[in-house]
């Protein structure tokens, strides 16, 4: 290991945790604008051209909140929960292949804070833990709204996580690979997942809805509800934190669909135009980062359209329909995969 | 309902543990400060106790202490979405003591602002489901509606929400030709509005699980309770009081009595909506139809002479003291008078002594009856259905307490 590579590597890491953040921020920006546009209103205008500064004055006013612990609450647990829940979410970035490798010097570096060749896995062991920071939280802030929202949040992610990850499943039976770097990679030319596996698609995004605690499932912290769900007691940055992990998570199911389904930074004729590789690199990231954001906005299209599940409504969608469903795609892929080897 | 008195504070079952949970009195959904108190066993409603008071401003015994014509603020705060409806109907009241008939034009502007006032109250009740359910966007389409129909109290009456409009034997003054044009203005652009915000919900596969069969009340348990209005009628029960008891020349349009089949929560936004659309034909066929004449009953002593007569002839001068001082002279007498209101039937139970104050006055206040059947509504539900109920039942809190 030498210096250079190691300094490559805490920029890359630097990078990315700026951008997620960054990208959390905007993210709020984008859903607000998003919403005006989708309810004929205009959205935030006054700070900055666009807005653009609301973000930070969001921010700002976050900060300079008071930081409010209940009596009652558990303090350690209190503070414990927004901080699992934003490490985690800023946890998940690490694995994913933002672009091919870029040269410096005459060096390759790839645009990938780790090619772990189980990266699957290891989202999968992060975001799970990613409940427990709402779990804790709610639990935590001794309050019955929370607690109801909290334990709405644990009950909704056991089970739409059995369903995706036996999409994933399936999707790694036809990649024959764990390392997301490679399924990006086996999807060159237009061979997108989404085609091979439609089925597996659709219920990896359904899924990643409920995971991230978005509309139509957002049962956890429903305002109308709950008031607001789990953290109903948080204010000041702990609540900040919340959002922010929610934002990010949002990304990062955007991240995922995209690489895992959508081809990555793949996209139809760029590696016949001839770039240079460090061009090209910047393309690819460019085309990453729009496909993402269209699945951001996707996001945010259902949340402003459709109304929220019911509680038992939302575990029988996950455990009569969406576990089955994802078996068979399971029980179809295997056969289909047999029979072509 | 079971009768036994339900003590929320010991459950009577030892060996399971009940959750209570206070919904309200200030709580994102219950839309106004009244209180729920809710025996929870999970997220299932065992049990609940409504509390009601809040926001209660003794208006029955301000109005004892009041001039006949400055009850009507008192009437704007009952049900605040729907205002206009519970001005006339004290107008309406007071001129059934008075043994008045107003003239047809005076009914059919009247008709006009009532079926306004209608459909507002409609559009708050629906788009607000809509809200409680998740479903945010369709409220911010309704809303932009509902402000055109304020504009059109404003420019009738110069307020918006609480609109203390017309007077007792008439209006102010005429609807002005900026008046008309908004109105026609509205009948053009809301049909297309609620026809997108239709298109949103009403065959949306969630909203639909989410509020068929749910918070549903059988045709006689509603009518034992006293239900009137849209959340009878979603019940079943076709009565509406513009049909069976017509008041203010109702009898001259026509239009149709949606009714529901199963009194659930879809039911009651499904004839909400039906009404609008029917409201609609109605102030359509007024305004064809609207006869010529004054806007005003020129009784001497009723309504206010003009000004320029008050300043040059005694005899108006004194009637303009006589009438403002509320020494007008009413007879004595007991009636009770219900309009349909928005939410169901608006009623007013008068008792004059012959005095300048009405000696009792009670308000039939749909509202108060309709909570009343709320814990039965939503016993056996869970939290998610007793939310959508509430919003469905449209409980307004000032009508409640009054």
């Amino acid at each position: 290991m030498n210096i250079d590579y190691l300094i490559f590597k805490i920029v890359l890491i630097a990078s990315i945790f700026g951008l997620s953040l960054l990208v959390a921020m905007y993210a709020t920006l984008m859903e607000r604008k998003v919403a005006a546009f989708f309810q004929d209103r205009y959205g935030p205008n006054r700070a900055g051209k666009w807005g653009l500064l609301q973000p930070l004055a969001d921010g700002i006013k976050l900060f300079f909140k008071e930081e409010f612990v209940p009596s009652s609450a558990d303090k350690l647990l209190y503070i414990l929960g927004p901080s699992l829940s934003m490490f985690v979410a800023l946890l998940t970035s690490a694995v994913i292949p933002w672009g091919t490798p870029v040269v410096i010097g005459g060096k390759q570096y790839a645009l990938q804070v780790a090619d772990v060749n189980v990266g699957i896995l290891y989202i999968f062991a992060v975001v799970s833990i990613g409940v427990y920071g709402i779990m804790i939280g709610g639990w935590a802030s001794n309050n019955k709204y929370a607690l109801l929202g909290a334990i709405r949040a644990s009950s909704q992610m056991i089970s739409y996580e059995l369903a995706l990850g036996i999409s994933i499943v399936t999707l790694v039976m036809t990649a024959q690979s764990l390392s997301i770097l490679e399924i990006v990679e086996q999807q060159k030319g237009m061979h997108w997942n989404a085609f091979y596996q439609p089925l597996g698609f659709i219920i990896f995004t359904i899924c990643a809805f409920a995971e991230t605690n978005r509309a139509p499932f957002d049962l956890p912290e429903c305002e109308t509800e709950l008031i607001g769900g789990y953290h109903t007691e948080y204010s000041s940055m702990k609540l900040g934190f919340y959002l922010f992990a929610e934002y990010i998570n949002m990304f990062i199911s955007g991240t995922l669909i995209s690489a895992l389904f959508l081809g990555g930074y793949d996209f139809p004729f760029i590696n016949d135009m001839g770039f240079s590789q460090n061009t090209l690199a910047a393309v690819h990231f460019l085309v990453f980062f729009c496909k993402i954001s269209f699945v951001v906005f996707v996001f945010m299209w259902i949340r402003w359209t459709l109304p929220r599940f019911r509680y038992d409504q939302l575990m029988r969608l996950g455990w009569k329909k969406l576990i089955p469903i994802a078996c068979i795609n399971l029980v179809i892929t295997g056969v289909v995969v047999l029979l072509t080897q | 309902m079971s009768n036994e008195k339900t003590t929320i504070i010991q459950p009577e079952d030892t060996d399971k543990q009940y959750n209570t949970l206070n919904l309200g009195p200030t709580h994102p959904a219950t839309h106004g400060i009244f209180q729920n108190i809710l025996k929870m066993d999970g997220e299932t409603v065992m049990d609940a106790e409504q509390t009601i008071g809040y926001i209660h401003r003794a208006f029955e015994k301000l109005a004892e202490h009041r001039p006949y014509y400055q009850v009507t603020p008192l009437t704007d705060r009952l049900n605040y979405c729907s205002a206009p409806i519970n001005n006339f109907g004290w107008y309406l009241t007071v001129e059934k003591l008075l043994g008045l008939t107003t003239s047809k034009r005076i009914d059919y502007m009247r008709v006009i602002i009532m079926e306004l006032a209608r459909i507002t109250d409609h559009i708050i009740c629906n788009s607000v489901v809509g809200v409680d359910s998740g479903a945010l966007t369709g409220f911010t389409y309704l809303f932009q509606m509902r402000e055109l129909v304020y504009e059109i109290y404003e420019e009738i009456s110069g307020a918006r929400l609480t609109t203390n409009m017309g007077r007792i034997g008439g209006f102010e003054r005429d609807f002005s030709k900026i008046a008309y044009k908004k109105i026609n203005e509205f009948l053009k652009k809301f049909p297309k509005v609620l026809l997108q915000f239709e298109n949103l919900l009403m065959r949306n596969r969630i909203f639909m699980d989410r509020t068929i069969q749910v918070g549903s009340i059988a045709p006689d348990r509603a009518l034992n309770y006293g239900f009137t209005g849209p959340n009878l009628r979603a019940a079943g029960v076709d009565f509406d009081i513009r049909v069976s008891d017509p008041y203010c020349s109702y009898q001259d349009f026509e239009f149709d009595i949606p009714v529901g089949t199963q009194g659930d929560t879809y039911d009651r936004f499904c004839v909400r909506d039906a009404e609008m659309w029917e409201s609609l034909k109605i102030i359509k066929q007024a305004l064809e139809n609207i006869p010529e004449g004054k806007y005003y009953m020129d009784e001497p002593g009723i309504y206010l002479p003009p000004k320029d007569k008050v300043y040059s002839q005694m005899e108006a001068l004194i009637w303009h003291f006589k009438i403002v001082m509320g020494e007008a002279g009413y007879p004595p007498g007991e009636l009770y008078h219900s309009v349909e209101g928005a939410n169901g039937e608006l009623g007013f139970y008068l008792i004059s002594d012959g005095g300048r104050t009405p000696y009792r006055l009670h308000f039939r206040r749909p509202c108060f009856i309709y909570y009343q059947a709320f814990p039965e509504m939503i016993k056996g539900g869970v939290l998610s259905d007793a939310i959508l109920t509430m919003s469905s039942m449209n409980v307004i809190a000032g009508e409640l307490d009054a």
